[in-house]
């Protein structure tokens, strides 16, 4: 773990049976996130975390454009993910879908929206991802059932463990 | 966009925050359906509509005590949300961290930008 001197921590939150939120502060202002957000070799710097390393981080940065991400999980495996840009306000807010490319029930891609907001020089990102169907949702949570970290605390996690 | 029917499982039971709300209250004590209508501020048919519905997927269980109907929290049930929340939520720590270390450069060389004068 990284001495950080911000106690920031990434909160997950599920606001309908078909929507994941993500929030997260940033000790920066929000044009410098963005442009983390936004730029392909920054992108490979960040996006894998510490479980592979980006092979590709392609971003055609305008409505209709292209992105595409590959990561290199540590196990070998090729993980990736493909959009399309909807929505872009430089600085503020950009909406894209996501298509796994793996097994994925039919139906629409993801679109998720990315806001940032800038308050005494920190800026707070939130990650909306409104996805098609139940289905789809599901198919996320089995697949993150796989991996076992524990970590942090919100509302559901805070009533599990005072039962224990 | 077609919403997908609800109240299948633990997930979609606690999508809505009215249950989250009776869920934290019963996370402390069990209570009588009464409580939590003078609790929430809702009416009797709402609250046991919810109710009902977290009884469905299990989250909730009931047991009668002389006159009374006591619900109380199952935990057990709120587990697999428990487990992908943290994993979720966990992954994307990662990724915000290395994007931490990211962000420090970026600060420091837009600073070096400006300030070259001093």
């Amino acid at each position: 773990m990284k001495a950080m001197t911000s106690s920031a921590k990434a909160t997950v939150t599920l606001p309908t049976d078909d929507q994941i939120l993500i929030t997260r502060e940033f000790d920066a202002p929000k044009h410098l996130v963005y442009k983390a957000w936004t730029t392909p070799e920054l992108v490979k710097r960040w996006w894998s975390g510490r479980r592979g390393t980006m092979t590709i981080a392609e971003i055609d940065l305008r409505v209709g454009g292209a992105w595409r991400y590959v990561m290199q999980a540590q196990g070998g495996a090729e993980v990736a993910f493909h959009g399309e840009y909807r929505e872009i306000v430089p600085d503020e807010r950009i909406v894209y879908t996501e298509v796994y490319e793996g097994p994925w029930p039919e139906g629409e891609p993801a679109v998720n929206t990315v806001t940032f907001t800038e308050a005494d020089g920190r800026t707070t990102l939130t990650a909306l991802s409104q996805l098609d169907s139940k289905a789809t949702r599901d198919m996320i949570i089995d697949s993150g059932m796989e991996s076992g970290m524990q970590e942090g605390m919100d509302l559901l996690e805070e009533v599990a463990i005072s039962l224990r | 966009m077609a919403r997908a029917a609800t109240t299948t499982d633990a997930f979609n039971a606690v999508a809505e925050p009215r249950r989250r709300e009776i869920l934290d209250i019963l996370a402390s004590e069990e209570r009588p359906v009464n409580d939590l209508v003078g609790l929430l501020g809702l009416a009797q048919p709402q609250v046991s509509k919810h109710l009902r519905v977290l009884r469905e997927v299990g989250l909730v269980d009931v047991r009668d005590e002389g006159r009374q109907r006591l619900y109380r929290l199952n935990g057990h049930a709120l587990k697999p949300i428990h487990d992908w929340v943290s994993s979720y939520e966990s992954s994307w720590s990662q990724r915000f961290d290395e994007l931490d270390v990211v962000l420090e450069q970026l600060k420091r060389e837009e600073q070096g930008d400006e300030g070259d004068d001093e």
